[in-house]
């Protein structure tokens, strides 16, 4: 039979459209899951995207990761998309996470201190047993704890600025200027802070979690302590041209970490503790965290520290963190690549040719 | 006087390249051998399997421990560290290569008494600063970082950080590959006065003739693994018999 | 609890960490590798210590946790709710009172007796970690007892800060043989390591390695002869119990900088204020 060409691409998307869509829809005996259910009870998961998605808002996270199956970075990739067509239409002045009404907070460098350790809902001290419990839908509606903690009103003191007032930690590099828009400038390096600080708080949590993890097994070990972790509701106010004075539009929930490091100094500078700094979106405790070891890393050479390690190299960082980014390049390997393969097959099989021709071996350079 | 290290029908290849070949020789104490040769003779491979830090194919290297000679394949790990610590040293043609650039020059300096057991921090400091001066870095540097040190002035802390332990022996490779001229000459004088001072036997691997002729009492010319013409430096060098040997002598450009 | 063996692991998987632990105490210092299990608390949060204690528990053992010396920390209260609820044992928040203790980052100021078996959590077993992040690298320094890094950097410390700057997990020399971590106890503590008449074991889950100092084991703190060893201590006097040889925990009252001094061992505190003083304490 004579060959006929491959034909029928679109038919075969929309196939495979058609049945992903099913997939995704699963066994219809079996109700189907709601974004509000999502934004109610998968809140990490809503937390995680809005996050890496770079977009605050938990209905629209929902919906994306309802489309996306669950699969965490394809959702992220929808909001981000999202983000795209929407104008901006302000910059918001730059919140006061001292004024963050808390429902968490706790600090590892001092037993007790002003303000208290919350614990907030943490699952920090539950023992991780399967809850069989879980699998039989509720039939009652269940009890709210005793006394649901009111989230406290500030202020709560601040660690790094308890440290500072002892000139014991470095004062906080934080200037009056504008920050750097990663959205609006390809990044470039040298990356300032800011800029670094915005790719962290955006980047892969896998990612972040194994950098800052390998800082601490030894590759650029800065000695952290979390001197900080707070998570709770600040307001978020713009200045509307037409008024001339802050408005509140709204609330966000973030999580923000002070990491207190090692301390630099000489025997003729009076050493001080360093900082590092993690700041996101939704209660996200480990991206916190692993955003300060990282950035603290990235400081190193700022401070004068020998680079070595991949969490200090900020080229290194910053170019595989967005992972949405990374997630298009690594599965672009699936996309039709004959046409180079080809091309790789010819070449081979031209230098096997030769290699086994009669007469090769004599005509082979006496090795030096 | 007995031999200080004695090798016995070398042969190593890497791959299908033969990169040594019957290769025998035998070095007094206080004796400076220089092995010379193109780049691919071979003599970097004799250098890394006289020093213990790579085994030979074929062949064996005998080496006085202090205990008579012995063989270096069968001293074991511990004790072959202990000698290469302590009674040798190997000086790299990169110095960046043995030195810690994130540790001062002290330190650098003071890590082979740190690892022999030395526990005394004002006498280690004192030793380091010696020795400094010894090769003639401003003791001021002493707590300095060698991130910023020069070429040259790097190769010297290598040297110092070398022969602080007091070795016998030292094996040089291209001690001064990589540094501007003025600078080699120095080096070199520096290395000659110490090697005399100190009565240490070296073996050096260079291609630069004129570097064999100002340090090396004996002179082993190689070419493809193999030793092609061996013999005192001066009589080699003025008259030598090989072709390669030729060609190494009168590709030297006039003084 | 239904369905989990007395202290939640297998007896397999006890008898391959007891195994583990023997050859710890046969060549004191030195890291043995064990096939940790995941547990139910998360890594860094002491698996490696439960998994020691759950591995050496009886019946008969009367158990004390500790979290930075006291026993009503969050992570202590949790820790010791786990084994009661997977082994039923007694609990106590009396060193005197304990047989086996399991601790993360203190020693109990009351001296430990023979017959008392101490557990240290530890998070990073290898001493030689910050300069040498290989683990391979670091196995073959320890085999060849290659240790010279380390005291180079004590060197440096002194050279720039003029005195040693590690505040807590000062490496210890065990045995005159191996380099050891002793967990990330204050400096203070280091000195309760030396002949201690106590068995003491060290669980680190997430490395999965397991090591430890028999009963009377000479351990001293790596220093110099010219800047020996220091331990440190705030010097202060605890502002409950009166005590000035004890660990203090630094409290900040208020944002203008008050601050008291306590105890950071509650049971040794305690005790002290309730008149009955434990033997050898000052």
């Amino acid at each position: 039979m004579a060959y006929v060409a491959v034909k029928g691409g679109e038919r075969a998307i929309d196939a495979a459209h058609a049945w992903r869509a099913a997939a995704r829809r699963g066994d219809p005996a079996i109700p189907a899951l709601t974004a509000a259910q999502i934004a109610e009870q998968f809140g990490r998961a809503v937390d995680r995207v809005m996050a890496e998605g770079s977009l605050y808002d938990r209905e629209l996270a929902a919906l994306a990761i309802l489309q996306a199956e669950g699969d965490l970075i394809e959702a992220a990739f929808l909001l981000r998309a999202y983000r795209s067509t929407l104008p901006r239409f302000a910059y918001a002045e730059p919140v006061d996470t001292g004024e963050m009404l808390l429902w968490r907070r706790i600090s590892a460098t001092f037993k007790d201190l002003p303000g208290g350790q919350l614990l907030g809902p943490t699952t920090d001290y539950t023992h991780r047993l399967l809850d069989f419990s879980l699998l039989a839908p509720d039939r009652r509606p269940q009890p709210l704890p005793a006394a649901a903690p009111a989230a406290t009103s500030p202020p709560v003191p601040r660690v790094a600025d308890l440290l500072a007032a002892e000139a014991l930690i470095e004062p906080d590099p934080a200037t009056g200027a504008s920050p750097a828009d990663l959205t609006a400038t390809p990044l470039a390096f040298p990356a300032s802070r800011d800029l670094r600080q915005q790719a962290l708080a955006r980047g892969d949590e896998g990612f972040l979690l194994a950098l800052g993890y390998s800082t601490q097994r030894g590759y650029g070990h800065t000695h952290p302590f979390v001197g900080e972790l707070r998570t709770g509701e600040v307001a978020v106010s713009i200045i509307p041209p037409e008024l001339g004075f802050a408005i509140e539009i709204g609330s966000v929930t973030l999580t923000e970490c002070q990491m207190v490091n090692q301390f630099a100094g000489s025997k003729t500078e009076p050493p001080q503790f360093t900082r590092g700094y993690g700041l996101c979106f939704g209660r996200a405790d480990r991206r916190a965290i692993a955003m300060a070891l990282v950035d603290r890393s990235m400081r190193a050479a700022e401070l004068g520290e020998e680079i070595k390690a991949p969490a200090q190299d900020v080229e290194f960082v910053l170019s595989h963190a967005d992972n949405i980014e990374a997630t298009g390049f690594v599965e672009h390997l699936k996309l039709p690549h004959h046409v180079d393969f080809q091309s790789e097959l010819e070449t081979l099989r031209r230098m096997r040719a030769a290699a086994a021709a009669p007469g090769h071996a004599e005509t082979r350079e006496d090795a030096a | 006087m007995p031999a200080l290290l004695e090798a016995a029908g070398l042969a190593h290849r890497f791959g299908a390249i033969p990169a040594l070949a019957g290769v025998s020789l035998s070095l007094r104490r206080q004796e400076i051998l220089a092995v010379v040769g193109e780049s691919g003779s071979g003599k970097t491979t004799l250098l890394n399997v006289l020093s213990g830090r790579l085994m030979p194919d074929e062949g064996e290297v005998l080496c006085d421990t202090g205990d008579g000679l012995r063989s270096l394949a069968r001293l074991g790990a511990p004790a072959l560290r202990l000698l290469q610590r302590t009674r040798w040293g190997f000086i790299q043609q990169d110095p960046r290569a043995s030195l810690r650039l994130d540790i001062t020059a002290g330190g650098n300096i003071g890590e082979r008494l740190m690892a022999t057991g030395a526990r005394h921090y004002g006498r280690i400091r004192a030793a380091a600063a010696e020795w400094l001066a010894a090769v003639e870095i401003d003791t001021a540097r002493l707590d300095d970082l060698p991130r910023h040190f020069s070429g040259g002035m790097l190769q010297r802390l290598q040297i110092a950080a070398t022969l602080v332990t007091g070795p016998e022996l030292v094996f040089m490779d291209e001690p001064t590959g990589g540094l501007d001229l003025s600078v080699q000459a120095r080096i070199l004088d520096l290395i000659r006065s110490l090697v005399r001072r100190l009565g240490l036997a070296v073996v050096l691997v260079t291609h630069d003739i004129g570097v064999a002729r100002l340090l090396a009492d004996r002179l082993i010319v190689m070419r493809a693994g193999r030793i092609v013409e061996t013999g005192l430096t001066d009589q080699v060098l003025d008259d030598p018999h090989h072709a390669c040997t030729q060609l190494l002598v009168s590709s030297v450009l006039p003084a | 609890m239904i369905g989990y063996n007395f202290a939640y692991l297998d007896e397999h998987t006890k008898r391959m960490i007891r195994r583990a632990i023997l050859k710890a105490v046969a060549i004191p210092g030195h890291q043995v590798p064990f096939a940790g299990r995941e547990m139910p608390l998360p890594y860094g949060w002491g698996t490696g210590g439960i998994q020691v204690t759950a591995s050496v528990i009886g019946q008969d053992d009367v158990l004390k946790v500790i979290d930075q010396g006291a026993d009503d920390t969050t992570n202590a209260v949790s820790i010791r709710r786990f084994f009661a609820l997977t082994a039923g044992v007694r609990t106590t928040t009396s060193t005197e009172a304990a047989s086996l203790i399991q601790t993360r980052h203190r020693i109990p100021e009351t001296p430990l007796r023979a017959g008392q078996i101490i557990v240290f959590q530890v998070p990073m077993p290898e001493p030689l970690y910050r300069i040498e992040p290989s683990r391979a690298a670091a196995r073959r320094r320890h085999a060849l007892a290659d240790y010279g890094a380390m005291h180079v950097k004590l060197y440096e410390d002194i050279t720039r800060f003029g005195r040693v700057a590690v505040a807590y997990d000062h490496p210890v020399m065990v045995n005159h043989r191996y380099l050891m971590s002793p967990s990330p106890i204050p400096a203070f503590d280091n000195p309760k390591l030396h002949l201690s008449p106590a068995l003491q074991l060290f669980g680190a889950g997430r490395e999965k390695r397991i090591y430890a100092l028999p009963p009377f084991t000479d351990v001293r703190s790596l220093d110099f002869e010219d800047h020996p060893f220091h331990p440190g201590r705030a010097p202060h006097a605890c502002a409950l119990c009166g005590a000035t040889a004890s660990y203090l925990d630094e409290i900040l009252v208020d944002d203008r900088g008050s601050r008291r001094f306590v105890c950071s061992d509650t049971d040794y505190c305690e005790t002290r204020r309730s008149g009955l003083l434990p033997s050898g304490a000052g």
